[in-house]
């Protein structure tokens, strides 16, 4: 695993937190919200983007379809799909392509 | 006693655009093979949440049925009752995509939920919060006509009061290319209005039109529906018979049907049913509409739609007009007929009121 002080890491972060804002707004067609729309903190669900239950669902395909990432513990999802920090971060750590 | 059922609100968004006062003033024939409606803006209607996940036939859907509402000034019906032949195609086809691309895997739900027949009048429902009897029809060219005759039942025998009934198609790419493959849409490099036609097929076109039926005679009450007949099968030569059938069980004649409605879409092939209806009725106004709104399994509610304003206006539109007899007596009788490819026939009857 890289270092999260590594300038590399940083920016690999950063390009995937963009990667993960744009996929979101394209499955849960997220109309008139842009990229830059969504800050990293936003809560995902209640405020912030205001998701719910069936978009949980769509994250978690999402998650395994782009990610290779299989949640098998659906208590795991409430802090992981807290923010896009929270995702972003996840998915660094146990994504498998 | 049967009691009398009244048109008191219409709504529709078609390829002309929303219902509205100056709708045959303002429309053209379409001339091409497939055609999508002009959308309204729905923001009014639906919050971004809800829409995002909505196809093009709910929004239409929910828009029509909330025209329909306001001008019957009714807040929630008693039941709502749609019709649609192919129901949410294009979450249908999203849904089936995602089958096959992604072998089996990675299934959302969303373009699932959203596919069933029954997702508009469920829509509209819990928009509304309205929790009475929410049904669909699915009969392919009657499917319509199923719903009216549900709510005319329903409504006949004081079940309820007022009934939100209508019909929604939509059109989907993969779809379309499909019905163009079998012949029923026309080919695209085909430009032919329905009175041009000399080919096979249709211009199709999506559309959503919604009724606010009640039993009680207001001053919004376009019109009157007495009685309306459906049978799959009814060769050219077997069509006055089933005509004269439905005529006499509702008191009349021939001559006593001032416009007749045609469901003439500019198939060669299956207008001729059409013409033997003229026939019938030789010295009558007839008029048809798929020329505006294009072919699909709803079609028809449309021309329900039109018979209604021109009943109620007692004035029938240039643009409506498919022969060229005058109307020199008062609107009062107005018998519909629609089928689709020599199946599905339905008669509809209206009166001034």
């Amino acid at each position: 695993m890289q270092q999260p002080n590594n300038i590399i890491y940083k920016i690999e972060m950063a390009e995937l937190k963009e990667e993960l804002k744009g996929k979101i707004i394209e499955v849960l067609n997220l109309e008139d919200i842009a990229v830059a729309d969504i800050a990293d903190s936003d809560p995902l669900f209640g405020e912030g983007l205001g998701l719910d239950s069936i978009d949980a669902l769509e994250l978690i395909v999402l998650m395994d379809k782009e990610y290779g990432i299989k949640l098998s513990d659906p208590k795991q999802g409430k802090s992981i799909f807290q923010s896009i920090d929270t995702m972003a971060a996840y998915i660094a750590e146990n994504r498998t392509k | 006693m049967k009691r009398s059922i009244y048109i008191n609100g219409i709504g529709a968004v078609t390829a002309q655009g929303v219902w509205r006062a100056d709708f045959f003033v303002e429309s053209h024939p379409l001339q091409h093979a497939v055609n999508a409606v002009q959308q309204p803006s729905y923001k009014e209607l639906i919050s971004p949440a809800m829409a995002r996940r909505m196809s093009r036939g709910i929004k239409m859907g929910i828009y029509a049925a909330q025209q329909a509402l306001d001008e019957a000034h009714i807040t929630i019906p008693d039941a709502i009752i749609t019709g649609t032949g192919l129901g949410c195609s294009e979450d249908s086809e999203k849904f089936l995509r995602n089958v096959l691309d992604n072998e089996e895997q990675f299934l959302t739900p969303t373009a699932f939920i959203q596919s069933t027949h029954n997702t508009v009048a469920a829509q509209i429902a819990l928009r509304l919060g309205c929790k009475g009897y929410n049904f669909t029809y699915v009969n392919r060219s009657v499917s319509f006509e199923s719903a009216v005759l549900d709510a005319l039942m329903q409504l006949h025998d004081g079940e309820a009061s007022s009934i939100l009934v209508g019909a929604v198609d939509e059109i989907s790419d993969h779809t379309a290319r499909l019905l163009q493959l079998i012949g029923y849409i026309k080919p695209s490099d085909v430009h032919e209005t329905v009175k041009e036609s000399k080919s096979p097929g249709a211009n199709y076109a999506e559309s959503a039109t919604f009724f606010t039926l009640s039993q009680e005679k207001t001053a919004q009450s376009y019109c009157e529906i007495l009685d309306l007949c459906l049978q799959n099968k009814v060769s050219q030569s077997e069509l006055p018979t089933f005509v004269d059938k439905f005529l006499k069980k509702n008191g009349l004649q021939l001559q006593d049907i001032d416009a007749l409605v045609l469901g003439y879409s500019g198939d060669s092939d299956f207008d001729g049913w059409y013409e033997q209806a003229e026939q019938l009725f030789d010295a009558t106004v007839s008029l048809y509409y798929k020329h505006l709104v294009g072919q699909c399994d709803t079609s028809s509610a449309f021309g329900l739609a039109m018979a209604a304003q021109f009943v109620s206006d007692q004035a029938i539109p240039e643009t409506a007009q498919y022969n060229t007899t005058t109307l020199d007596r008062p609107l009062k009788n107005v018998l519909l007929y629609n089928q689709f490819r020599g199946e599905d026939h339905s008669l509809v009857l209206v009166r001034s009121c």
